[in-house]
């Protein structure tokens, strides 16, 4: 019997649970799959503080920041570079934009100048018309940091241990009356104090096995990776005012917009697209190559690089952008750590920083009330 | 981008026997077809660079010829050119997405090919184990000596190793020895057959077979069951080899050291199905574990529109391969005639298909059925691997690094890719997939491969013929 059942092993779960260790509790994860395989498996890794509008989700992902590095210099092990994000802008009136997103975010940030844009990348085409650089977005290599997370949260608290099941399904819920003591498995029944959900995309099924509905649905995106280069041509995390639109869209439709930045193993990953349709894996030449299309014209330099792969994910889509992070008041006991959507890797500590607070009985450093469960209208039956 | 404008009846990926056999049936049929291959010339694996035969004319290569010359006269030929995707339009033909480089300097441009059948036969690759040393200059794939092979006279005096399992390790030998390479052994890490009862010599093939016997007798080549290289060692190349010699399982009983400047090594072949698996064909296993493509006996795949043939179904030798390649071109070519017919019951079953081709083919690939389970890759290899042994050679994977990725939660072989990086480079997991699902303890798995070839960004740019979908109801 564990203190706390983690469902998931992806970032989320994997700071859950190093999180819950180092606050004394004893916790199970358990994922169906390997450690990774989910979402976090598929995302880039960045951890971002410059794409937000200013509100809960900027201030958890201040706290995030501050604790990837916390846990960098701690830990460690998992590729962290503070490289730093530029958010440029084709017309003076997007820069304009900009600027005054940057004023209202309260964010670490400067001005860029047209002239001085190619001081911070010198490949950056011609005519664009300034942009803002977040010194604080860094990148993390986001499988390595669940398992780096998992193993440091196994390894190094002497009062809360953790213990990891993997390929074993959560195939509903152990009841005491109204109260969720454990879960229910293809390999047995797992008895615990709490039970949290951090199952990502599919964090509306584990739900579900609660008779909870948690609106969750998969917003498709396709990365597109090249081939190595000798010699860094891009230096920090660079995307389009596009972006900061596209992430807060409730549009179902084909979004796209360029996402350029260069990775440790010298490849540079070239995003992003969002679309809803359901968990289908067919990749979309159009899509691939609307993606194509956008990075060079961000960064010429790029013509005659080759891209060697492309992978897709499903981001864990809530209707209003929030994860649900907190107590669920219709099945005492489950906790949910979901929905992440496009910025799970940069949420997932402080998501799990408060979360354990909560389940030790603290008070969270972070009003919750925005990313309560249940927020959602109930579905019309 | 380049249009081509017109729907071909049928568009053939691979010019090896199986593609242009299936190619000119289809063809002569009446159907108006597009044959795709990267090569700058058709042949594939075993006609582009034939193995230096015993004698100098083999009636292969002979009708080969004829059949390319054929070929050219009643269908497009797009050499030059790879294929990187191949997607379903809404009406139900399908687009095949290439890019080429034409020698005017312009660089790589895309180009899309439609059709409303699709052939596949896209070969197979070697497949190599790891083992200390195998990333050092010298030491090649089977293939890599047999395209060696091709510019004469690069072997001559060259002493070699030929090492791994399975019986093309014999052509290959044959080969290098017939240019002129002194070619110290050929070890076959399967054994207890001996050149004489090799099953090659049982059937069909006995010709051929035993005019490679022959000829490595005439060179005076040892023909060695029970041993492989375990090891290759040198400096700035290869200088030397370790030669073990094996139980039945692999394991290691005795080793010596063999000098040596040229090592071809290669323990069989994995059957090239990526496209196929792009288009959601069902896969099945192979007697050695390989995912091939399910076909049935018109060789059509589960998907409505596609064949396969040759080695994507399965490895079998370049006979078998153009068998195969004829029936799927005559079936194709029957489909055709039933749809503008307008027979949709009788397309479904298919019009019977000669039975003599049917028979052979049968025939034949039973008999490849049995060269696999003759020459199974045994678990022992993991054995020769040290901790510091490239796993993968892209990204410069060693074994530590997996069993680190193990031992952090990587309890299959894709997490090990996610967490250690081996199958991430520029051969997306050709040559390590295989090794890496070993040492993970499962099945390799029927490879995922979005993008089938590299293409640069602009070329992807370009190609963007088709209008972005419009997102879906959810
Ligand atoms: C293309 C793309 C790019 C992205 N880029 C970024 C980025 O740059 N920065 C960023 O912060 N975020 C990014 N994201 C989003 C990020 O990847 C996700 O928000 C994050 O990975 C979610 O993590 P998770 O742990 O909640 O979910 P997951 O990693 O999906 O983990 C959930 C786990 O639950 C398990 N599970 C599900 N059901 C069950 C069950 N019944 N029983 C047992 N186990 C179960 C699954 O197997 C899975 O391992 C990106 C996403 C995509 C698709
Ligand atoms: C060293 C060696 C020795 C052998 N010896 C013998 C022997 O003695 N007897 C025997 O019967 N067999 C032998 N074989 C096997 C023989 O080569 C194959 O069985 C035969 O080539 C199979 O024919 P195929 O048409 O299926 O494929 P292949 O000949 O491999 O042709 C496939 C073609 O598809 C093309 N292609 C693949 N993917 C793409 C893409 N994405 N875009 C564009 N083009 C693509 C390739 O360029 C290639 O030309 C040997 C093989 C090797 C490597």
């Amino acid at each position: 019997m564990s203190d706390v059942i983690v469902v998931g092993a992806g970032v989320v779960g994997a700071a859950c649970a190093y999180y819950a260790a180092r606050a004394g509790l004893d916790v199970t994860v358990v994922d169906r799959g390997p450690v990774a395989g989910g979402t976090t498996g598929a995302g880039e890794g960045n951890v971002l503080v410059s794409d937000k509008e200013p509100g809960p989700e900027l201030d958890l992902a201040l706290l995030s920041n501050g604790l990837w590095r916390e846990l960098a210099e701690t830990r460690g092990g998992f590729e962290f570079e503070p490289k730093g994000g530029l958010v440029v802008a084709e017309t003076g009136e997007i820069q304009a934009q900009l600027t005054g997103l940057a004023g209202k975010q309260g964010v670490e940030h400067r001005i860029v100048a047209p002239t001085a844009l190619r001081e911070l990348e010198p490949h950056l085409a011609d005519g664009l018309a300034g942009g803002v650089f977040y010194p604080q977005d860094a990148q993390v290599q986001p499988m390595l940091a669940a398992a780096r997370l998992l193993r440091h949260g196994a390894d190094s608290y002497g009062h809360g241990t953790v213990r990891l099941r993997l390929g074993v399904t959560v195939t509903g819920f152990i009841r005491s009356g109204d109260r969720v003591t454990g879960v229910r498995t293809d390999k047995g029944d797992l008895l615990g104090g709490a039970v949290v959900n951090a199952a990502g995309t599919w964090g509306g099924e584990i739900a579900a096995l609660a008779g909870a509905a948690l609106p969750v649905l998969p917003r498709r995106g396709f990365i597109l990776v090249t081939e190595p280069l000798a010699e860094p041509l891009i230096r920090h995390k660079v995307y389009t005012a596009a972006y900061v639109t596209n992430v807060a869209s409730d549009s179902a439709a084909l979004e796209t917009s360029a996402v350029v930045e260069g990775t440790q193993a010298g490849t540079v990953l070239i995003g992003a697209s969002r679309e809803r349709v359901g968990f289908d894996r067919t990749t979309s030449v159009p899509v691939l190559a609307r993606l194509a299309e956008q990075a060079v014209a961000l960064f010429p330099a790029l013509r005659g690089v080759r891209v060697i792969r492309s992978y897709c994910g499903f981001r864990p889509y809530c209707p209003d952008h929030l994860p649900v992070i907190g107590a669920d008041p219709r099945a005492p006991g489950l906790y949910h750590a979901c929905g992440h959507e496009g910025a799970g890797i940069g949420l997932a500590p402080a998501t799990e920083h408060l979360l354990a607070q909560l389940l030790t009985g603290r008070e969270p450093d972070l009003d919750l009330h925005p990313f309560r469960p249940d927020r959602f209208p109930e579905e019309p039956r | 981008m380049t249009y081509d404008l017109m729907t071909y009846d049928l568009v053939v990926i691979g010019g090896g026997a199986a593609g242009v056999a299936g190619a000119l049936s289809a063809a002569q049929r009446g159907l108006r077809v597009a044959l795709i291959d990267s090569g700058a010339r058709l042949g594939g694996q075993y006609f582009r660079h034939p193995a230096v035969p015993p004698h100098p004319a083999t009636s292969g290569l002979d009708r080969f010829v004829r059949q390319t010359r054929a070929l050219s006269e009643r269908a497009e030929l797009l050499l030059g050119h790879q294929v990187w995707s191949v997607s379903r339009e809404p009406g139900g033909d399908l687009t095949v997405h290439c890019v080429t480089t034409p020698g005017d300097g312009s660089g790589e441009r895309p180009v899309e090919v439609r059709g409303r059948r699709l052939l596949l036969a896209t070969g197979a690759h070697d497949r190599p184990l790891p083992f200390p040393g195998w990333d050092l200059p010298g030491v090649l794939t089977a293939g890599g000596a047999q395209a060696l092979l091709k510019g004469n006279g690069v072997v001559a005096g060259q002493r070699v190793v030929v090492a791994g399992t399975g019986p093309f390790l014999l052509p290959v030998a044959a080969g290098l020895a017939a240019a002129g390479a002194r070619v110290l052994g050929v070890h076959e890490a399967n054994g207890g057959l001996g050149l004489a009862r090799h099953p090659v010599l049982a059937l069909a093939k006995a010709g051929e077979a035993a005019s490679y016997a022959l000829s490595l007798a005439r060179h005076r080549v040892p023909y060695r069951p029970r041993t492989a290289v375990l090891a290759a060692h040198g400096g700035d190349r290869l200088e030397a080899v370790t030669v073990a010699r094996l139980d039945r399982d692999w394991n290691v009983l005795s080793t010596r050291r063999v000098a040596c400047d040229t090592l071809a090594t290669g323990y069989g072949f994995t059957p090239q199905t990526d496209l196929g698996v792009q288009l959601g064909c069902d896969t099945r296993r192979d007697a050695d574990g390989s995912p091939v493509l399910a076909v049935d006996d018109r060789q059509r795949t589960g998907v409505p529109g596609v064949w396969a043939a040759g080695e994507p179904t399965g490895v079998g030798g370049w006979r078998l391969a153009e068998l195969e390649g004829r029936l799927a071109g005559l079936a194709a070519a029957d489909d055709a005639g039933l749809a503008a017919a307008g027979e949709s019951a009788a397309r479904e079953a298919g019009a019977a298909l000669p039975e003599v081709l049917v028979r052979r083919r049968d025939r034949m690939r039973a008999f490849a059925r049995a060269l696999l389970e003759a020459y199974p890759v045994k678990d022992g290899w993991q054995g020769w691997l040290r901790d510091d042994t490239l796993v993968c050679r892209c990204e410069e994977v060693p074994l530590s690094r997996l069993r680190e990725a193990q031992d952090l939660g990587a309890t299959d072989a894709r997490s090990i890719k996610l967490l250690a990086r081996p199958g991430m480079g520029w051969c997306q997991g050709r040559i390590c997939g295989y090794p890496v699902a070993c040492l993970a303890g499962e099945e390799p798995a029927p490879p995922r491969r979005p993008v089938v070839q590299p293409i640069t960004l602009a070329a992807l740019a370009e190609d963007l013929s088709a209008e972005p979908p419009t997102g879906g109801p959810s």
